[in-house]
């Protein structure tokens, strides 16, 4: 759970004050509730769970439930500065069409994930012949939810692939603070336990508009 | 009975009779007029000095004003009283709830059973059409009259759901947010044929008598228990019809013949009874020809989210029930739809249950706790304690 507490923080670091987020399985709220009382930020979720979005809007906030596989495409393109994607991106069905979603909907995308080239992953499908479980991958393979598990070089490739740009990125690991990571390196993908990516489609501003808070030592050092 | 400029006693008591004057005549959007207007309303908790906490409950087909006291022609609760009260979704002593017979109602507010002035002798089918804009545009003559600019909220299910969309999109500064249960934008195919039934039932009742049935002392019965036994089968669900009835007898063995073996058609029937005791048949017509007109975003160049475009500042809460198939999901998804793509601040939460349309009346603890969790919420940011 420390583990996502400090995505969550880079999370903060990373959206620009006052700005308008879409928050895509958003859980009970936290952090949407962290943006807008700490960002100021114009805030909106989507949320699968019933009692999830019943918590959010004891919380003040407005979520619609729904899943990130069916009902991104009722969004309007472009109507909001970012759509965060936290823990979630290896859950959906089809994550590619979700990914290419989330730079239509809004200007800047943040997707964190779990990376399934940690070393520890490696050592424990390597050691034990089983599928891995470690503080990233908690459930059995018959019960997690994470039904498309990918490495930090998949995910790139994937970015790749959807000509999607990657302005800034960071590992996590072993509940420490966000390191910032070149995600091209390969012993990136040995030692990040989950990644955090500020990504945008191509054409998208520069970041160098979304000043302040976009520059590059948002993920710290 | 009160004209508007000796209302203001009324205000927190437990509301009444308005009629209003020859100056408030109102517009209806089939282009007649209404004079002589007359709202029947109840209240519940005060005013506030600020005037913010007005709540406008609006009410479903056959409901009336009476959501949370005793009804004076059955006796039973109020419909909504597992609503309203302490620690419920609307609280008395926290919100000032108002509720008032829609317009071509028949529990006060003028409709066509009320006497039209002109002739002297009910209304009867001389009565205009009406919308559901058209009893939005009566509620904002209340709330006037009321001396309210502002309502904290609008809260609706069904025909109630659908007043709520049409203030946001008709009143949009006169409502600071929207509670918009198991409805929809538009009638759908299904939903005018199930109507179209029913009417088809009335008139054919050979005591309708074109309508007249009030002036000859007579009243269709049979046709408005017919309608409603149809009716009410839509507002449950297969499963739990299934659950409640089966197919239990009423009585050991079949009577091999057309009486009520089964319990479902002796909980029909008596449903149908028991609504002619407490409904005219012509506002049976009225009001389900106004929600099959009902198509909000008609008017708005058929894009719906053009109808909430000047509502942006408004905060709905949208609900649905996974087993009603009179206004499905579906229906509330394209509402959310819209209200996304207006950038107005909605919440959605689909309510797992199996009791159909009409979950929205019961005690439903999830549908509760989300409403009232918006409320509360809004009433912070409204500044209501």
């Amino acid at each position: 759970m420390s583990e996502i507490r400090e995505d969550f923080r880079e999370i903060l670091r990373l959206v620009r004050p006052g700005s308008r987020v879409l928050d895509i399985g958003c859980g009970e709220g936290a952090l949407l509730e962290m943006l807008a009382r700490e960002k100021g930020v114009d805030g909106r979720g989507l949320e699968i769970s019933p009692d999830g979005v019943s918590a959010c809007l004891a919380r003040g906030l407005a979520v619609v439930q729904g899943d990130a596989d069916r009902d991104l495409a009722d969004y309007p393109s472009r109507a909001f500065d970012y759509a965060i994607l936290s823990q979630t991106l290896q859950t959906v069905r089809e994550p590619k069409r979700v990914l290419a979603e989330l730079l239509r909907i809004a200007e800047r995308a943040i997707v964190s994930l779990p990376n399934f080239g940690y070393w520890r992953v490696r050592l424990g499908l390597l050691a034990t012949g089983r599928m891995p479980m470690t503080g990233a991958l908690s459930e059995p393979w018959w019960a997690t939810p994470n039904i498309h598990l990918c490495t930090l070089r998949d995910f790139t490739a994937l970015c790749d692939m959807l000509a999607v740009r990657i302005e800034d990125s960071a590992a996590l690991a072993d509940g420490r603070q966000a390191r910032r990571m070149d995600p091209s390196r390969p012993i990136e993908n040995w030692r990040a336990e989950h990644g955090i990516f500020l990504l945008s489609r191509p054409g998208a501003s520069a970041p160098a508009k979304a000043e302040p808070a976009a520059r590059g030592d948002l993920f710290g050092n | 009975m009160t004209s508007t400029t000796d209302l203001l006693p009324a205000v927190g008591t437990e509301g009444g009779r308005i009629r209003f004057g020859p100056e408030r005549v109102l517009k209806l959007d089939s282009g007649a007029q209404l004079p002589g207007l007359e709202i029947a309303y109840r209240t519940y908790g005060q005013l506030n000095a600020a005037k913010s906490n007005a709540v406008l409950v609006c009410h479903a087909l056959t409901l009336d004003q009476h959501i949370a006291s005793e009804h004076p022609l059955t006796g039973k609760p109020g419909w909504w009283s597992q609503f309203v009260g302490q620690g419920r979704p609307l609280d008395p002593a926290r919100h000032f709830i108002i509720c008032s017979n829609v317009v071509g109602g028949c529990m006060g507010t003028t409709g066509p059973s009320s006497i039209d002035p002109r002739t002297g002798k009910p209304f009867g089918l001389s009565f205009p059409m009406i919308t559901i804009a058209d009893m939005v545009r009566a509620q904002a003559l209340l709330i006037d009259a009321l001396g309210i600019d502002t309502l904290f909220a609008v809260v609706g299910g069904s025909m109630g759901g659908m007043q709520v969309l049409q203030w946001a999109a008709d009143y949009p500064d006169r409502l600071y947010s929207a509670v918009c249960i198991a409805a929809a934008a538009r009638h759908s195919a299904q939903n005018i044929g199930f109507h179209e039934v029913g009417r088809q039932a009335i008139m054919a009742d050979p005591d309708w008598r074109g309508g007249d049935y009030a002036s000859l002392g007579v009243r269709p019965e049979k046709g408005l228990a017919v309608a409603r036994m149809a009716a009410h089968i839509t507002y449950l669900s297969e499963a739990a019809l299934q659950r409640k009835f089966g197919r239990e007898m009423q009585r050991d063995g079949l009577s091999w013949g057309f009486d009520a073996d089964f319990q479902i058609e002796s909980y029909l029937r008596h449903q149908g009874a028991s609504f002619v005791d407490r409904f005219d048949a012509n506002s049976y017509l009225y009001i389900t020809r106004a929600m099959d007109y009902f198509d909000l975003a008609a008017g708005h160049g058929g894009v719906l989210a053009e109808a909430f475009r000047r509502a942006r500042d408004v905060r709905f809460c949208v609900l649905s029930f996974t087993s009603d198939w009179l206004y499905p999901t579906a229906e509330s998804r394209s509402i959310v739809r819209a209200l996304n793509a207006a950038g107005a601040r909605a919440s959605f939460v689909e309510i797992e249950t199996d009791k159909g349309h009409d979950a929205f009346l019961l005690d439903e603890p999830v549908m509760k706790a989300a409403v009232s969790g918006f409320l509360e919420s809004a009433g912070q940011s409204r500044g209501i304690p």
